[in-house]
């Protein structure tokens, strides 16, 4: 038995060039100042930068399959087992992780589990019917401040930022100035001892780029505080208030996109009523120092289970959430990858963000291609990189993120096709093995959501 | 179980008398993890050894089985097509794969047995 070999890695279809933009400048992280809340304690550097590392989503895939082949005999003469690189950086939930029998595996840098014993469809079934723990620490988080932080960071991205209000959250892009989407990030305004900042989650693949890009672009008018010394909990599942409002009843009362600082139990946090699974949640932003404690008094619940990457991605592939490096990059648009929402009125009116003729010329006149759900036919799985054709075996797309849903209790999947084959319903196939397997373009998500929205 | 053989790869060969039952181990079920789809082969080919026999996917990952002996497919497991956990559940019972027409027997003396697979997968930590 031996891994079966990947697919065809996916090729540009048209788009928007992959431009270097301003890569290159350097990074000139703000002055780090103590303040209460997120920004309390101690900054202390990681064990390794990871920099220049952009392991993505993939990589544990293909690092777990390659753990696999090389245990599996196919590379026996390579001997033991090569453990992650000796660079590779720990959360501080590192040891909690393997002492719960957790599968490590290197992904962005870091050794995160992958799996826990009971196996990514348990965890993603638990997520679904109770909740779901995760350790998303190797995420990155940032406060930036200065006279008008939000009207700063537009100017990385298409969000309306200026117009939201302290304890409310988006999700925006920062792009680059083709309109390339550099990374997608959550912003919260938050409230600084009564000035104005914005609290940033990054993509932990992107996180070093993405802070020196921020610093340098917005140097002089804001800065930039890494919060290197904050753990990040995920909380997801329709019962993940029940369990969390035990420990934080202040927690009952933010909506989705809503963040506040709340104690839980006798921890300070960061708590958003925000996730990437498609079910209510939070995310929980906390001291390193204090994340081991709050996890295991998590897991006292009944109801919670610790859950890894597998069903992580699992999840978020039901939900219809792109993954960043894979259904986005810097060569699509947000219009191509169906996050036309994700541009602000007041910004498209205005014209001011980078690429902002790129991609206001694509809202005009439609993108060429766009970024689909598909759900192939029967059982077979197809995969990141397969290619997709018509009905006259013409290629179309390829498919950019695909799997199992154990919801949905098949295959399904998501890419770009061509804006003549987008509409819901469209019959395409799929070639997989040298075969083609009958598929239709799907509405997203394939399972709906369940967050607790405002009334 | 004494006739039960081994491949490095990971794949097992149960012989009586001209068949052979193939599957995969314990071992490698547990390293792929939730299996979520078994591709069988059809009734009626003829596999050498080493071919490729079926894919078996898992949620995170996707590996081709090779039959560790030659011969021609003459039954598959179709209950995987319903529930390809019993790969997990049973890797050498109900999780079987296909049985085959042995071309040659003396292929099998190529195999590992119970304990010489034992000891290696140990080695593999």
């Amino acid at each position: 038995m031996r891994p079966a070999p990947k697919e065809q890695p996916p090729r540009k279809l048209s788009g928007i060039e992959d431009r270097k933009g301003d890569d290159t400048l350097e990074s000139r992280p703000g002055r780090q100042r103590a303040a209460p809340g997120l920004t309390e304690g101690v900054n202390h550097g990681r064990t390794s930068s990871g920099q220049g590392e952009s392991l993505r989503f993939d990589d544990r895939v293909g690092q777990a399959a390659r753990r696999v082949r090389r245990r599996l005999g196919s590379n026996r003469e390579s001997g033991v087992a090569t453990e992650p690189d000796a660079e590779v950086c720990k959360t501080p939930l590192y040891d909690l992780h393997v002492a719960l029998g957790a599968r490590m595996v290197p992904f962005a840098g870091y050794a995160m589990p992958v799996q826990y014993p009971g196996g990514i469809i348990a965890e993603h079934s638990v997520t679904r019917s109770a909740a779901g723990l995760f350790d998303v620490s190797h995420m990155g988080q940032a406060i930036l401040r200065g006279d008008d932080p939000a009207t700063s960071f537009e100017r990385l991205v298409p969000g309306d930022i200026a117009g939201l209000e302290v304890g409310r959250m988006r999700y925006t892009l920062l792009l680059n100035d083709a309109g390339g989407i550099r990374d997608d990030l959550m912003v919260t305004r938050i409230d600084d001892k009564g000035a104005p900042a914005l609290f940033l989650v990054v993509n932990a693949a992107c996180k070093d780029a993405d802070f020196a890009h921020i610093a340098a672009s917005l140097a002089g008018e804001a800065e930039l505080q890494i919060l290197t010394d904050r753990a990040l909990l995920a909380l997801q599942g329709p019962k993940a208030e029940s369990v969390l409002g035990d420990l934080a009843p202040d927690c009952r009362d933010l909506v989705f996109m809503q963040g506040a600082e709340i104690r839980v139990g006798d921890v300070d946090a960061y708590i958003t009523r925000s996730g990437y699974t498609g079910e209510d949640g939070f995310e929980i932003s906390v001291l390193a120092g204090a994340v081991a404690g709050l996890t295991e008094r998590l897991l006292a619940h009944d109801e919670v289970e610790p859950v890894g990457l597998g069903a992580r991605d699992s999840l978020r592939l039901e939900a219809g959430l792109c993954l960043y490096g894979h259904d986005i990059d810097e060569t699509t648009s947000p219009i191509e990858a169906g996050l036309a929402w994700a541009v602000g009125k007041r910004r498209r009116e205005a014209a001011d963000f980078p690429g902002a003729a790129a991609i206001l010329g694509q809202l005009a006149d439609g993108p060429v291609r766009r970024w689909v759900g598909i759900r192939p036919e029967g059982r077979a799985l197809v995969r990141e990189g397969a290619p997709i054709c018509d009905a006259a075996g013409i290629e179309i797309g390829v498919v950019t993120s695909g799997g199992f849903g154990p919801s949905v209790g098949g295959p399904v999947a998501m890419g770009y096709v061509t804006a003549a084959n987008a509409e819901t319903g469209t019959e395409v196939s799929i070639e997989l093995r040298g075969r083609m397997v009958a598929a239709k373009v799907a509405d997203l998500p394939f399972v709906p959501a369940n967050y607790k929205r405002a009334r | 179980m004494a006739d039960r053989k081994y491949t490095e790869e990971h794949e097992w060969v149960e012989v009586d008398g001209e068949t052979g039952m193939i599957g995969i181990s314990d071992y490698a079920q547990e390293q792929l993890g939730d299996v979520v789809f078994v591709e069988l082969p059809d009734v009626g080919k003829s596999l050498g050894r080493g071919d490729e026999a079926a894919v078996v996917e898992s949620v995170k990952a996707a590996a081709e089985v090779y039959a560790p002996v030659g011969g021609e497919v003459i039954e598959v497991n179709s209950a995987l097509n319903g529930d390809p956990s019993l790969v997990n559940s049973d890797a050498f019972g109900d999780g079987w794969f296909a049985k085959l027409r042995l071309t040659d027997s003396a292929e099998l003396d190529e195999l590992m047995d119970e304990a010489a697979y034992r000891t290696f997968c140990e080695g593999l930590g």
